[in-house]
């Protein structure tokens, strides 16, 4: 073991945890929203794969990082739209509802690929990596911590966004309010669709950009399915992480965590463990914590209940 | 009266499909009084407040509010004209703080929230002035149901009111902090704001109110000043002087103890205690009554009589056999019945047909199954007999029973129970929203068990429901039973005092009744 | 509150319009409203096909002529239709118990694997017993992989949602590494396992088509459960939980019981479509075994209603897209995920037209 765990076994370890995080913080705080407002959607794996697909076609044709980032939170909020449509305005069930949406992402996404780039073969150029002057050399922390690409460091930007919309503005409190105490929020004198609609695009957008950093940020390819159920593990995290942002970050990259332990002792093959074992790994870890967190105070009392007025 | 009164409600009705809420109320307030709005359950209260603070908008009708007419669109506009409303159920969001709630749907949804800092002070003045013990920063949820109540009353006075309307406020008060708060109403007409309370508690009433309205049946049907009335013409106005009806009823002299409950105590959903070791017994032939304000402890008793909710002490026997304990399947295979307060919720299934909602205990049992099949020719047959005995009203019997009228699903409900022949029959709200035919012939169906020396427990919130069939009545308050009562309507203010928990009263009155009796 | 019963005042000559009108609403809800949400989502899908520079009908036409073409492709559809009737079958049952099983994909993996475990284990034993055998080892292990989430779900309120999907991503992890594993044919390049031994083959009900009779027992199956459902005491007291647990408790049924009971009925449908494939198509474990049946399958309950005799028909259906996205493909390049989005528009059409007016009222423990 002493020749596997060294300093830079750990730094690349802690620089692939956060890296491999990223996804999972878009798409977790992004379901925070939703479900502080009550709606539960278990169709972000669909939103993420319409993201990764979206921002990559984009970059491939245009060649704009930025354009690609704009066009995965455009195909999220689309696909959020439809979903809000369906569970808030139709009142359907949003189980249903999210279950449709994960096959719309999946077919339309794999379906788009194949008919204009699985010939192509070509992939995009990924982010480049910001390399702050001076930190970025330190030994170990600035390979842990300053050798990322700007959509890893986004995730930092979105915590703190999140923290301050919902702690710190009339929306983001009233967003709270609309998950447990819908009837309050409508005799205050304010719409609950029109909450429930806000907070399903920010969480179905945050959920286009954690896919778009799949594509665009970490490999430079889309492939079917690419999220290969992050969007189900941030539904997880959501419930460990009790519905906050900042503990939505930190639960994720615990998951970024198992998913870096997983390729790095893949790279060992001293160890003789079967590399399926490792790729489980983030799996299990979601049932674990699910079984951990049987206290479940926080569930906004609404969630998953459509809302009829009077 | 003064010819522009400060609040008039003209000829208001409200109509929900086919169930009539209000029929045509009138109602005046005096600006600077406590006007007392009082009723049975279901007198349509409650639905007047609400078009008045705007939550709901009436089918029919005007309302004038400081010599203007006034149009309320939602609630907001409510605020904005001055009129607050503290509703019965909180709407205080749990997970915000105090102060979070009171900023809630106030300014521009996409401001920052930056003057927390003045609300929390602004809160703290108002809560001094009022001597509302009120924390800006505590969370809801970490507040008891008194103090939640608290917040509310103050975050209407926050946003500023002439006009208050307080929904039963002291349901979920004990004694002490009920007087609390009618010595807060009386500093805030003081303060110059006028008060509608709606209370079925008369002792409060009298003791609090200028005026007061008794409302009946969607109406109001009396409106005095309260120095002119007393507690027994506000109970006799409540109820409503014409005797529902008159069921003959067989003297049976009661036989053997079928149910005994000794010390019984239970916990509510919340874990706070609901029954306070209450005792009785119910024997062959007789019908015992429980009286009582909702939310005293009723519901919870007829949940642990049935096994469906864990008895924290105390037993419960039948027929000798203890069977606190025991599941609720195991209860269902003892000779015992349940019709249960919330029909939607527990007595019925609604999607399902009549046929599948008439097996709902039994499905397992012969004769409607049999190895592990139900017997669908039984189970319509034995529908299409309770169909035609208690006149249900259902094109066939696999109609789903959700496309039956509130009076025939209970008409079934009630047949499926006495069906099923058992020794004790639990009643918990026979007649509630059901139309008088209906409540004529189930109220028939229960005094015939009776006959059949069935023993028969009523729990209601309807006094002219328990007067009309009950052989005693046990008023229940607080989780205890404060009294016994006959079921005589001469002892009405006697029942009604024990509802309120007055029982110093109700002694005193029964004592003065006993003395000119002799 | 004054209470004006609208009652009505049934008459001999009305009974009979109000019977007949019963039966067409029926009708119209069992047949019309699906085939429309079908045809709605068939639109889409042209459309989709148009938008991207197909030419919708000849597509169309040059699918259905090859899926109906002869007895071989028929049989291909019905091969398909075998797993996709099974597991729809299995979570109409759990669906109508309220339990939202999204994991039959894994329990599909974990019958396939406890076929192939025993399909290779034991040589000697008859076909008689042997096949009967392999088929009860994948029915039990899917069951068994399912009752994980169902106890989770009892013991820890952990979402079945979330913990069957994790289930089949370690199921199918766990599939892939037995076939480069523990289960890997010595001599074999590739990853999969020994062949199963030939006394473990389902008898083939057409041939020379592939055609096994796995089809005959999803169909008897779909009937059965569908008997179980609606005719059975069981089967009631899962349906009462899944409307309404409050209404269960009263009648004194235990919600966690039933709902580990639907759960593991859904669980052994999605093992013996795995435990079919396994013993009737391929005779051999792969990585990859299946191509979604087990979330195509989900749309197929939906599609039915939830009702078992109703999946038959929709998961036909979806056999027949599937094998006409197979043929488009090779025809007309086009990639055959189409069938993906057309099943995730159906679920929204049959939502959007109200056929699936089933309630969903979940357990609040």
């Amino acid at each position: 073991m002493d020749d596997i765990v060294t300093l830079g076994f750990i730094a690349t370890t802690l620089g692939a945890t956060w890296r491999l995080a990223a996804p999972l913080v878009y798409a977790s705080i992004g379901e925070v929203f939703s479900e502080r407002a009550g709606v539960l959607n278990i169709g972000i794996e669909g939103v993420m794969l319409v993201g990764a697909f979206a921002g990559f076609a984009t970059v491939f044709w245009t060649g704009s990082l930025a354009l690609g980032l704009l066009m995965a939170v455009a195909g999220g909020a689309l696909m959020g739209l439809l979903f809000g449509l369906f569970t808030i305005t139709i009142k359907a069930d949003q189980i249903v509802v999210g279950a449709a949406m994960n096959l719309l992402g999946l077919g339309l996404t794999a379906f788009l690929y194949r008919t204009y780039f699985v010939s192509t073969g070509r992939g995009v150029e990924i982010a480049p990596s910001l390399n702050l002057p001076g930190l970025s050399d330190l030994p170990f922390v600035g390979e842990a911590f300053f050798r990322h690409n700007i959509l890893v460091y986004g995730t930092l930007l979105v915590v703190i966004a999140a923290v301050f919309i919902l702690h710190r503005t009339s929306f983001g409190l009233t967003l709270r309010a609309v998950g447990e105490h819908p009837k309050a929020v409508d005799i205050a004198g304010r719409s609950v669709a029109l909450y429930r609609y806000g907070a399903v695009l920010i969480g179905c957008s945050l959920a286009g950009l954690g896919g778009a950093y799949l594509t665009l940020g970490h490999s430079n390819q889309f492939v079917e399915g690419i999220a290969s159920g992050r969007g189900f593990i941030a539904l997880a995290v959501v419930v460990f992480a009790r519905w906050s942002p900042i503990g939505a970050f930190f639960v994720s990259l615990l998951f970024g965590l198992f998913y870096a332990l997983q390729l790095q002792l893949q790279a060992q093959p001293a160890l003789h463990i079967p590399y399926q074992a490792l790729q489980a790994l983030p799996y299990v870890m979601t049932i674990a914590a699910l079984i951990l967190v049987r206290n479940r105070v926080d569930t906004p009392s609404m969630l998953g209940v459509p809302y009829r007025k009077g | 009266m003064g010819a522009t009164p400060f609040l008039r409600m003209e000829n208001i009705h409200k109509r929900f499909g086919p169930v009539i809420a209000s029929a045509g109320v009138n109602l005046e307030v005096e600006e600077k009084e406590i006007h007392a709005l009082l009723g049975e359950n279901g007198a349509g209260k409650s639905v007047l407040m609400n078009i008045l603070c705007g939550v709901l908008s009436p089918t029919e009708g005007q309302i004038v509010f400081k010599g203007s007419p006034l149009r309320l669109g939602s609630p907001r506009e409510a605020i904005r004209h001055r009129i607050g409303m503290v509703h019965q159920h909180f709407m205080v969001v749990p997970n915000l703080t105090v102060a979070e709630n009171y900023v809630l749907g106030h300014g521009s949804p996409l401001r920052v929230i930056r003057d927390m800092k003045q609300v929390s002070t602004r809160i703290r003045e108002l809560s001094h002035r009022y001597g509302l013990d009120v924390r800006p920063d505590a969370r809801i949820h970490d507040l008891s149901v008194g103090e939640q109540q608290r917040v509310e009353i103050l975050k209407v006075l926050y946003h500023g009111v002439d006009l208050l309307i307080l929904d039963e406020p002291t349901a979920v008060l004990t004694p002490q902090e009920a007087d609390r708060l009618l010595a807060l109403l009386r500093d805030l007409v003081a303060d110059g704001k006028t008060v509608i309370f709606i209370s079925h508690k008369l002792d409060e009433v009298m003791r609090v109110s200028d005026r007061v309205s008794v409302m009946r049946d969607g109406k109001v049907v009396f409106t005095t000043r309260t120095a002119e009335t007393n507690p027994r013409e506000l109970a006799r106005m409540m109820v409503g002087r014409d005797v529902l009806m008159d069921l003959p009823r067989a003297q049976t002299s009661p036989g053997r103890v079928v149910l005994a409950v000794e010390n019984l105590s239970c916990n509510n959903e919340l874990g706070l205690p609901a029954v306070r070791g209450v005792s009785f017994e119910v024997r062959q032939g007789e019908i015992v009554g429980v009286a009582g304000v909702s939310g005293n402890g009723q519901s919870e008793l007829a949940l642990a009589l049935v096994g469906l909710l864990p008895a924290a002490s105390g037993s419960i026997r039948l027929n000798g056999e203890e069977i606190c304990g025991l599941t609720s399947s195991e209860i269902n295979h003892r000779p015992l019945s349940h019709i249960p307060e919330d029909r939607h919720k527990m007595g019925i299934v609604l999607p399902l047909p009549l046929t599948e909602n008439v097996i709902l205990q039994r499905y397992d049992q012969a004769p409607f199954s049999s190895r592990g099949m139900l017997r669908f020719g039984e189970i319509t047959e034995h529908t299409r007999d309770l169909i035609r005995r208690f006149k249900v009203k259902a094109s066939h019997p696999g109609e789903a029973i959700q496309n039956l009228s509130g009076g025939n699903q209970q008409k079934l409900v009630v047949a499926r129970e006495l069906a099923r022949n058992p020794d004790f029959l639990l009643i918990n709200q026979l007649t509630r929203g059901i139309d008088i035919g209906a409540t004529e012939l189930v109220m028939q169906e229960v005094l015939k068990q009776k006959e059949k020396g069935k023993a028969i427990l009523l729990i209601s919130t309807e006094l002219e429901e328990l007067f009309a069939i009950c052989d005693r009545i046990l008023v229940m308050f607080e989780g205890q039973f404060l009294g016994e009562v006959p079921p005589d309507r001469a002892r009405l203010e006697e029942i009604g005092l024990l509802m309120a928990g007055n029982r110093e009263e109700a002694q005193r009155l029964h004592n003065r009744a006993g003395a000119i009796e002799a | 509150m004054a209470n004006i019963d609208s009652e009505r005042s049934p008459s001999a000559g009305s009974d009979i319009l109000n019977g007949l009108g019963r039966a067409f609403t029926k009708t119209w809800q069992a047949v019309a409203m699906p085939a429309a949400a079908v045809l709605v989502s068939m639109g889409c899908g042209a459309l989709l096909l148009a938008l991207n520079g197909f030419n919708g009908w000849d597509i169309f036409t040059v699918m259905l002529s090859g899926v109906f073409q002869d007895t071989r492709s028929i049989a291909e559809v019905l091969l398909k239709a075998t797993p996709l009737i099974l597991i729809g079958v299995g979570l109409c049952v759990a669906f109508r118990c309220s339990i939202w099983n999204i994991g039959a994909e894994g329990q599909l993996y974990a019958g396939a694997v406890a076929t192939t475990a025993v399909g290779i284990a034991f040589p000697g034993l008859t076909s008689w017993i042997y096949v009967p055998l392999v088929i009860l080892a994948g029915a039990l292990a899917g069951a068994a992989w399912a009752a994980i989430a169902g106890l989770l779900k009892i013991y820890f309120r952990a979402s079945e949602i979330v913990t069957t999907i994790m289930l089949n991503y370690i199921a199918i992890i766990a599939t892939s590494w037995l076939v480069t594993g523990p289960l890997k044919d010595a001599a074999a390049a590739y990853p999969q396992s020994a062949r199963l031994l030939r006394e473990a083959w389902m008898p083939k009900i057409l041939p020379p088509t592939r055609l096994h009779i796995g089809i005959l027992i999803a169909i008897a199956l779909a009937i059965a459960a569908y008997i179980f459902l609606f005719r059975s005491s069981a089967g009631y007291a899962v349906r009462v939980v899944g409307i309404s647990p409050h209404a269960a408790r009263y009648a004194g049924m235990s919600v966690s019981r039933n709902i580990l009971l639907a759960i593991s009925i859904s669980g052994a449908m999605a093992g013996l479509a795995g435990a079919f494939e396994i013993a009737g198509v391929t005779f051999r474990l792969y990585q990859n075994i299946s191509p979604g049946y087990g979330f195509e399958g989900i749309a197929v309950a939906l599609l039915a209603n939830n009702n078992p005799v109703g999946a038959i028909f929709s998961g036909t259906l979806f056999a027949v897209l599937r094998s006409g996205s197979e043929i488009m493909q090779i025809n007309a390049q086009v990639p055959q995920v189409l069938v993906s989005v057309i099943q995730g528009i159906v679920i929204l059409s049959v939502v959007g037209f109200g056929v699936y007016r089933f309630r969903s009222a979940r357990p609040s423990e």
